[in-house]
């Protein structure tokens, strides 16, 4: 049996890596006596599959961990002895059971949304780099990728572009982020907009099937209630 | 206590490893401030990841915080990224609980586990707003108080630490939370407050002392006024079991050295190594009671999810009963043998691994053993009486148990030291390696090898360390050795390195000169190798008119006055003196808490007795070599399973194969 689970990564725990977070999680489904399924083999691991890696320093609403369970277990009784051994700003906010052959989250997910503080910058102006931006036939980047530089055309995967107002002294910035050919990240993003990068934070993960869209979860959006405000 | 975070929050984004700066730890504390509790903060002088795990400081962290009158927060050194971004912004060192500035707490307690790190301490001290010397601090900075291992020679830091705590820190840091509240509502002057210190047992106040020295050498550290003691003896706690800290092991978000759960078993060590500084300070021995270790490994698991655990001190396959810990924890149920246990410092010899076989059912990686020495000469001056067949033997079970990868600690430039004693390293490996292969092809021995560095309270501290270009020549050897050896990696510490560290370790006061110049100059994180530099130690020296050959590379005389001799770890001088022959002359010493005692001064000294659970010694022999114990003669031992009865049997003993 596996239980998909939906969580947050809000407050000063944005600060910590993919990695961090999956490590919090093993310990966690331990401290809660969760009978996760273990690999086999000379290092036995626990079988969590965790989705698209959310950049250090950024924010969710829709992080998704895939568990694999020995024994059957009630997705609520799963987000709630869980949730409270997860730290603060880590929490389980919906779970249900997979069905069998769903594909990983990895295979799965096409594009994320996100909401992104942009500061000291205008409303105004920012339409501006958002038009021109999505006029350009290219957004390259320079990257440095194996102490080479490199660049990259952002332009296939910034999928959707838009200024939602003023926020904070400057401006919210909307987006709709690709996975393929390979997933933007909000400092990139910023960089090709020519805008400073201030608070990230990812709102939605999409699956793109047969022409419509699915959350790689489905649930009540009104169930999950975060506050704009920081957490800590 | 005003929050830093919205100021230190913005600058995390320009640094790596952000999440070193943002605590949120399992069981870190919600500090509550107040004016009838005295406020600690207590630092580890190197990164999150190395100083998050120190046991002393997290020990001290629950006892501070569960007291009426105290309330303790943490900080750690920031990386070079950091505090240049900190530096930069105006932001001072913090707490990671509060995000409070350092410089509003009461105390600044420092852990010094490494002589390297004596200029982040002064970084942190400046970082934290306060003037790095003691002298020039009024009533409203922080007193800065140090202790760990390290303490056993203040004399580097004196100019800086204004009250040093020798020994356990268990019951002091009350003593000194008591002193301090008394004196922070009377509204008293710093000296008044460093003299009502000096007056608490374990704690050396260097203010109080004067160095004397005659034509560049130190003559005595005696008091400055009557009333202060003029030899500091250490704390030390009389039952372990009366402390079961920590109870609550913080849990850290990111990833961190040693990053498990760790329950100390016992404390202190009389195998009796003589190079090893923590085997002699930290006497007697003191076990946990069985149960007790058992019940912190059970609730320390539940509690933070870890899946492994190690069981610390400083020989824990020396644990009485460490068997049926062991077991116990592997076959519990509730660990559905997900568990592993970890044992750091193995004995070497075939019971160890077969314990190590048990335990490490799960992951079975790469086992450790420390011989020190190459030759079984070198092995009787440094006290490791390990034959070659007894690390064959351990070898040997090791690999036919399925392990692949064997680490062997070996150090160099030890007294009497000849290249056939260097040599031995390598050849010694070889044959580990060249046993491996009857098991399978491809096996990896590891030999790494450490420069030896004379420690104070240790019969070696009277010994010339070994030159670094002396240093550098045995590296070489061993490098040309091993070049033709099959499945033999050599690793080796920088010779450099172990240079400085000993002209901290065994320094008198006139090296805080030195220390401030390498720290002025950015001279940080000093035991990382991409910042450790030499040319700031050499001209910090010359300008203090000192030198390597004086400070480090010199014989001591046995009548000289050392830097440290007006500070004790209970070890009678004497003792310390004899024990040096009886290695110059290659005589083993029997661990003592199977034999007659040696009477080093430890447990008569301290009015306390090793505290051992079992009246023999492990299997294998007090020193692990199966030697004849049948010596008669009285034993300072008191078993655990009389309680109360100050068990002194004489007569005869004998050793357990």
């Amino acid at each position: 049996m596996r239980i998909r689970a939906r969580f947050t990564k809000l407050g000063r725990v944005r600060w910590t890596s993919h990695r961090d977070v999956a490590r919090m999680w093993e310990r966690a489904l331990r401290r809660g006596r969760v009978p996760v399924a273990y690999t086999e083999g000379f290092t036995p691991r626990p079988q969590l599959s965790f989705g698209l890696a959310l950049p250090t320093g950024c924010e969710s609403v829709a992080e998704y961990l895939d568990i694999a369970l020995d024994s059957a277990l009630e997705p609520a009784d799963l987000a709630r002895e869980v949730g409270s051994m997860l730290p603060d700003g880590v929490d389980v906010v919906a779970a249900g059971v997979l069905e069998p052959g769903t594909n990983s989250l990895q295979e799965d997910v096409s594009s994320c949304l996100w909401e992104i503080h942009v500061p000291r910058v205008a409303p105004e102006d920012l339409d501006v780099a958002i038009e021109r931006a999505l006029d350009a036939p290219t957004l390259p980047i320079r990257r440095e990728r194996k102490g080479r530089d490199v660049v990259d055309d952002l332009r296939p995967s910034v999928l959707a572009l838009s200024c939602a107002g003023p926020d904070a002294g400057g401006a919210l910035l909307r987006a709709e982020l690709g996975t393929r050919p390979r997933g933007v990240r909000p400092s990139e993003l910023a960089q090709a907009l020519g805008v400073e990068l201030g608070l990230a934070r990812r709102t939605c993960q999409w699956i793109e099937r047969d022409g419509s869209r699915w959350e790689p979860l489905m649930v009540d959006p009104s169930g999950i209630t975060v506050p704009w405000e920081r957490a800590s | 206590m005003t929050s830093l975070w919205p100021r230190i929050e913005p600058l995390l984004a320009q640094v790596t490893k952000p999440a070193r700066y943002i605590g949120g730890e399992l069981g870190a504390r919600r500090p509550s401030h107040g004016p009838e509790r005295v406020a600690w903060l207590l630092l580890y002088p190197d990164t999150y990841e190395i100083g998050l795990p120190n046991q002393g400081l997290q020990i001290l962290y629950e006892i501070l915080n569960e007291r009426d009158d105290a309330v303790a927060e943490r900080a750690y050194a920031p990386w070079t990224d950091m505090e240049a971004a900190m530096r930069a912004a105006s932001v001072p060192l913090f707490s990671l609980e509060g995000s409070t500035a350092a410089g509003e707490f009461d105390v600044l307690a420092f852990n010094l586990s490494a002589e390297l790190t004596y200029t982040n301490v002064l970084n942190m001290i400046d970082l934290a707003g306060v003037p790095v010397r003691g002298d020039q601090r009024d009533p409203s900075h922080p007193v800065v108080v140090a202790g760990g291992h390290c303490a056993f020679n203040p004399e580097p830091l004196a100019d800086f630490v204004d009250a040093f705590v020798l020994g356990d820190g268990e019951e002091a840091v009350g003593d000194l939370t008591e002193v301090i509240g008394v004196w922070k509502r009377s509204g008293g002057a710093r000296h008044d407050l460093l003299r009502s210190l000096a007056g608490v047992p374990g704690v050396y106040v260097p203010s109080c002392y004067e160095a004397h020295f005659d034509g560049g050498r130190l003559t005595g550290v005696t008091p400055r006024y009557a009333g202060v003691p003029k030899r500091v003896e250490k704390r030390t706690i009389a039952d372990l079991g009366e402390w079961p800290y920590p109870k609550q092991q913080l849990v850290p978000l990111i990833e961190v050295v040693h990053d498990r759960l760790n329950v100390e078993v016992f404390r202190g060590c009389t195998r009796g190594c003589r190079f090893c500084q923590a085997g002699m300070i930290t006497r007697p021995v003191r076990e946990r009671p069985a149960e007790q270790v058992d019940q912190m490994v059970r609730d320390g698991l539940d509690r933070t999810g870890y899946d492994e655990v190690t069981l610390t001190s400083l020989s824990s396959a020396d644990f009485s009963g460490i068997g049926e810990v062991v077991s116990k924890v592997i076959n519990d149920p509730e660990c559905s043998g997900q568990v592993s246990v970890s044992l750091p410092s193995l004995r070497v010899d075939a019971f160890t691994v077969g314990l190590a076989a048990e335990i490490q059912k799960v992951r079975r990686t790469g086992l450790t053993f420390a011989p020190e020495g190459g030759t079984w000469r070198m092995r009787q001056v440094i006290n490791k009486l390990i034959r070659e067949e007894d690390l064959y033997a351990a070898v040997d079970a090791a690999f036919s148990q399925g392990w692949r990868r064997v680490k062997l600690y070996f150090l160099i430039g030890l007294p009497t030291e000849t290249d056939e004693d260097v040599l031995g390293i390598t050849r010694l490996a070889g044959a580990c390696a060249d046993i491996g292969r009857r098991y399978h092809p491809n096996v990896t021995v590891t030999a790494s090898v450490g420069g030896f560095v004379p420690k104070a309270h240790t019969p070696f501290q009277w010994f010339g360390q070994n030159t670094m270009e002396e240093l550098r020549r045995k590296v070489g050897l061993l490098k040309d050795a091993a070049r033709g050896t099959r499945g033999l990696t050599l690793r080796w510490h920088d010779p450099e390195a172990t240079a400085v560290e000993g002209l901290v370790s065994r320094g008198d006061r006139r090296m805080g000169a030195v220390i401030e110049h390498v720290w002025r100059r950015g001279g940080t994180f000093q035991e990382w190798s991409e910042h450790f530099d030499l040319d700031l130690w050499t001209t910090g020296l010359e300008a203090a008119g000192l030198d390597f050959d004086d400070t480090v590379y010199r014989h001591r005389a046995e009548d000289e006055v050392l830097a440290w001799d007006h500070v004790s770890a209970g070890l009678h001088r004497d003792f310390l003196w004899q024990d040096f022959q009886e290695a110059l002359a290659e005589h083993g010493l029997e661990d003592c808490r199977w034999t007659p005692c040696y009477d080093c001064g430890a447990c008569t000294g301290l009015g306390v007795e090793h505290m051992v659970a079992s009246a023999v010694p492990p299997a294998g022999g007090s020193q692990g070599t199966g030697q004849d114990l049948a010596s008669g003669g009285t034993v300072p031992v008191r078993f655990l399973e009389r309680a109360g009865s100050l068990s002194a049997a004489g007569g005869t003993r004998e050793g357990v194969r």
